[in-house]
């Protein structure tokens, strides 16, 4: 649920140290916090209704973090719910602007912070105060306080969403300040995201505290729980979701150890593999869906190696041709194990053909240019990249700029020129942490690169290409 | 040696057809009573109730006719929307939550925007049983079954709460005792609401116990289980909607529908996430298909035979999740071994090897994120009923002895599918009773395999 997303961003730029010009950003703020209501007037508020609802939002805001902790099994993961906006903005309509910011007050000081701890619940406090109060003289200014009296349907919901977007506009406003002082992010990429992550739930959000404020004055705090407990019961859904999702990303995991149990050479590999296929990715502008598809895809590219004979990745020589043929099988043998996962989609044909080459003499099908799935050329180009660069037995890793050397060599006939572009701006852009060398790895000989080309066209038994490629030359110099 | 797997696929598509129930692996609830022929006697009886009650309303609107008609078409709509946004939630449970809330709503309300209503029982049985059937049309002109199980239950638990309501609110009764504004009101409406919601989840236990041969009880736990959160969500909405209504008018339903369709969307998400990662985890049970260690689909028939067995047993929901699991990855140790044992059958190995088999698969099982209780079971299986001394072992979980059970059984019996091999491979678990499986497990077995077809 993406109202998470904007929950969790009032946490203050969550355990980051916020440095001395977010501490000065953040006194501004609270400073600003303090005036605006004095200046704007608590006006004739019941002190009543504030209490109530300020007593609704500590109760609701605990009742959250209960629910995310209860199902991080007592361990604080990434609990991101740390706010309630649907009482706000009830509080929003229902009160004049300085009573409205008192209200989240009570459950930001009440919350728990990382330190500075007195900074932050401050900043909290503050950041949702301004909030509340903007979005209650929106609603004001813009006559939704005598349509919601008068009962005007529909004409109450224009204020009403003007109102929620006002709560958005400054909450996404202020939060993205402290990220740009803090950690000294992009402005625009902080805004832009911020705003559009949170403008939806925060519209949904104002119409739910419109419901609250019809149903107060007759029936007050009784339907006012109504209201709020479907939202209770989706945030427990929540909890659970992210449980879930988490406990998934760990069997995952799990498939990919089951391979490094068999083969050595490949710990870390698939992960690095997956982050430089995400890196590409991003350089390609893929949409998001197809990156989390592809950052999976990488991290099970070689799940088939399961399949091959454990003496045979283990083995410290040249290959027969029998032995050959069983590593050419792990693709077919990985796309046969994830058929049954349903969200993988694309990514199967990833795994399936990331041993393809350009020129149609890769494997296991042949297929050339452009028949090639995108996915399958980026991990292609990901998989040699993270081999040449990472220390095996029978060689020690490369520099990184000799790799890319190798793979603009390569570029046309074995890799897309493409996805080796992608490559390299990618990494000159984040830089490449390869493999930490282990002890074992200073015996590794150092041995120039030059990826060997298969003896025979595709289908034939060719020997390996790509990284496997790479291990054969490599091993037979090595002797 | 070597015979064709019963792919997962089968297994996991037959139990969406099904409908709901079952949740764990396979559904051989329904198939059994699709095999007998006829439905079983509770869940007639709750149709006759269902059928009765629509018939008797509508004669008693042919006799005394249909009043404002435009309220009737708003909530009819609301229903019928809910309806199409039918959604499975966790455990195979297909939904309307939002046709539920909207349902209910209807049968209590009392005004709309200040004005009194005058509707009857008869018209929101009838004006909700009708926007359900349309509701359900474009599922059924996809190819899908109707779900005749939720109509029946969705059509006598709103007549009871509208029976709790209308007849009282439309005689004056609940104004003289002032139950008819402010939060007397809206306690009188959470009632009728809860009984509603204790009827439908006692109605689905009927139905669910009666298909899949549970026992009531242990049906009706299951359905409290799952149905609690939502059904809370889905009382508050309804309630929330019908007091709203008598405030703002007919705003009240799209707007008040909001905060639902958000718990429904998380639920959806919720759902999706459960059922990729019981899909990955049979990825990973088929790595050891793919190494070589065990026959093709070995992982599939033991949890497919486990999760009946299960079931006989009546192990609740959770168990059943935690079962399927561990019977998926049962096996899972083997890949550490640098050699395959032949055939893959561990039932034929000695006790110290299938000991360390089930500990190198508890430690991969505990690195995936599933729960915990699943790589005890798996650590736990290689333990004999009984001690060579004659004693018991108590804390062995019966999950570990169920997967024993069934994965003997399908080593044993795996190169035969017939009904005469699997009789004999019963008779053997049973002359071991004494020792190695435990007699209730067996028998529990035998069951099953009565009422598989031949």
């Amino acid at each position: 649920m993406a109202d998470a997303e904007i929950a969790g961003s009032t946490a203050g730029g969550g355990g980051e140290p916020l440095g001395l010009v977010g501490r000065c950003y953040a006194v501004a703020v609270i400073t600003a916090a303090l005036v605006c209501p004095l200046e704007l007037g608590v006006g004739g508020s019941p002190w009543s209704q504030v209490l109530v609802l300020a007593a609704l939002y500590v109760a609701c805001e605990w009742l959250v973090r209960r629910q995310a902790l209860s199902a991080a099994g007592g361990v604080e993961t990434q609990t991101r719910w740390t706010a309630f906006f649907p009482v706000l903005l009830a509080a929003a309509t229902l009160l004049r602007p300085g009573a409205a910011a008192l209200v989240p007050v009570l459950g930001a000081v009440l919350a728990p912070a990382e330190p500075p701890r007195a900074l932050r619940r401050a900043w909290n406090a503050a950041q949702l105060a301004l909030a509340a109060c903007a979005a209650a003289e929106v609603f004001d200014a813009t006559g939704g306080s005598s349509e919601l009296t008068r009962r005007q349907f529909p004409e109450v919901l224009g204020p009403t969403l003007l109102a929620a977007l006002a709560f958005c506009v400054v909450t996404a406003l202020l939060v993205g300040g402290i990220r740009v002082a803090a950690e000294r992010a992009d402005p625009y990429t902080v805004w832009r995201g911020a705003l559009l992550r949170s403008l939806l739930p925060c519209l949904g959000y104002g119409l739910i505290g419109l419901m609250m404020a019809v149903l107060w004055s007759s029936y007050g705090g009784l339907a006012a729980v109504l209201v709020l407990l479907p939202l209770t019961v989706s945030s427990w859904v929540y909890a659970q979701f992210q449980q879930e999702e988490a406990a998934h990303q760990a069997t995952v995991s799990a498939l990919v150890q089951a391979v490094e149990i068999k083969d050595e050479y490949t710990r870390g590999h698939s992960e690095r593999v997956s982050r430089a296929s995400v890196l590409m990715a991003r350089e390609l502008r893929m949409a998001e869906e197809r990156v989390a598809s592809l950052r999976v895809a990488g991290i099970l590219h070689d799940i088939g190696k399961l399949g091959v004979p454990t003496r045979v990745l283990r083995k410290n020589g040249p290959l027969t041709d029998d032995e050959h043929e069983a590593v050419q099988l792990h693709p077919t043998f990985g796309h046969e194990m994830v058929r049954g996962i349903g969200f993988l989609g694309e990514a199967r044909e990833g795994i399936l053909h990331h041993h393809e080459r350009m020129d149609g003499r890769g494997y296991p099908t042949g297929l050339a240019g452009e028949e090639i799935p995108e996915f399958a050329r980026v991990i292609a180009v990901a998989d040699a990249f993270d081999s040449m660069t990472s220390t095996r037995s029978y060689r020690r890793g490369r520099p990184v700029t000799e790799a890319v050397v190798e793979l603009e060599r390569c570029a046309g006939s074995q890799f897309d020129p493409v996805m080796v572009e992608a490559l390299v701006r990618a990494v000159r852009r984040h830089g490449w942490q390869p493999a930490a060398p282990t002890a074992a790895d200073e015996d590794a000989p150092d041995v120039p690169l030059g990826i060997r080309e298969p003896r025979r066209p595709a289908g034939a038994g060719a020997s390996g290409a790509g990284a496997a490629g790479v291990k054969n030359a490599a091993t037979r110099v090595a002797r | 040696m070597r015979r064709p797997a019963v792919p997962m696929q089968q297994a996991v598509s037959t139990r969406g057809r099904s409908g709901r129930r079952s949740g764990g692996a396979g559904a051989p609830a329904t198939v059994d009573a699709a095999r007998v022929g006829r439905l079983p006697r509770r869940v007639v009886a709750v149709y006759a109730a269902a059928v009765l009650l629509v018939l008797a309303s509508g004669v008693w609107l042919a006799v005394y006719g249909f009043v404002e008609a435009w309220i009737a078409l708003g909530f009819g709509t609301l229903v019928a929307v809910g309806e199409l946004l039918r959604t499975t939630l966790p455990g195979d449970r297909v939904q309307a939550p939002l046709g539920a809330a909207a349902a209910l709503a209807y049968a209590l309300l009392g005004a709309l925007a200040g004005e009194r209503t005058h509707h009857g029982v008869a018209q929101v049985v009838v004006v909700t049983t009708g926007a359900a059937m349309v509701g359900m049309v474009p599922r059924v002109a996809r190819g899908r079954q109707p779900c005749w199980d939720s109509v029946a239950r969705r059509v006598l638990s709103v007549g009871v709460a509208a029976l709790l309501f209308q007849p009282f609110y439309n005689r004056g009764v609940l104004l003289r005792y002032g139950l008819e504004h402010g939060p007397a009101n809206g306690a009188y409406l959470a009632l009728c609401a809860g009984v509603a919601a204790l009827t439908d989840m006692g109605l689905a236990a009927l139905l669910a116990g009666s298909h899949s041969g549970a026992r009531f009880a242990h049906a009706l736990r299951d359905e409290c289980c799952a149905l609690l959160r939502i059904g809370s969500a889905i009382v508050a909405t309804g309630v929330v909607i019908a007091i709203a209504a008598g405030e703002i008018g007919l705003w009240a339903l799209p707007l008040f529908s909001v905060p639902l369709l958000l718990t429904q969307a998380g639920f959806r998400r919720y759902a999706a996430i459960r059922a990729t990662q019981r899909q990955t985890i049979a990825s990973l049970a088929r790595a050891t298909e793919v190494a070589g260690y065990t026959l093709p689909g070995h992982a599939q028939r033991v949890t497919l035979l486990a999760c009946r067995v299960g079931r006989e047993l009546a192990l609740t929901e959770g168990e059943l999740l935690l079962l399927e699991y561990a019977a998926l990855m049962h096996d899972i140790g083997q890949l550490s071994l640098v050699d395959p044992i032949p055939g893959g059958a561990t039932a034929l190995l000695s006790r110290a090897e299938q000991r360390r088999i089930g500990q190198l698969g508890s430690e991969v099982i505990r690195r995936t994120g599933v729960p915990p209780e699943v790589a005890e079971i798996v650590a736990r299986l290689a333990e004999p009923y009984r001690r060579p001394d004659g004693t018991r072992d108590g804390d062995v979980p019966l999950a570990a002895r169920i997967v024993r059970v069934a994965n003997a059984f399908d080593d044993l019996a795996c190169d035969d599918p017939g009904p005469a091999r699997r009789e004999e491979v019963l008779v053997q678990l049973r002359e071991e009773t004494a020792q190695e499986y435990e007699p209730r497990v067996v028998e529990a077995l035998a069951r099953v395999c009565q009422r598989m077809p031949g």
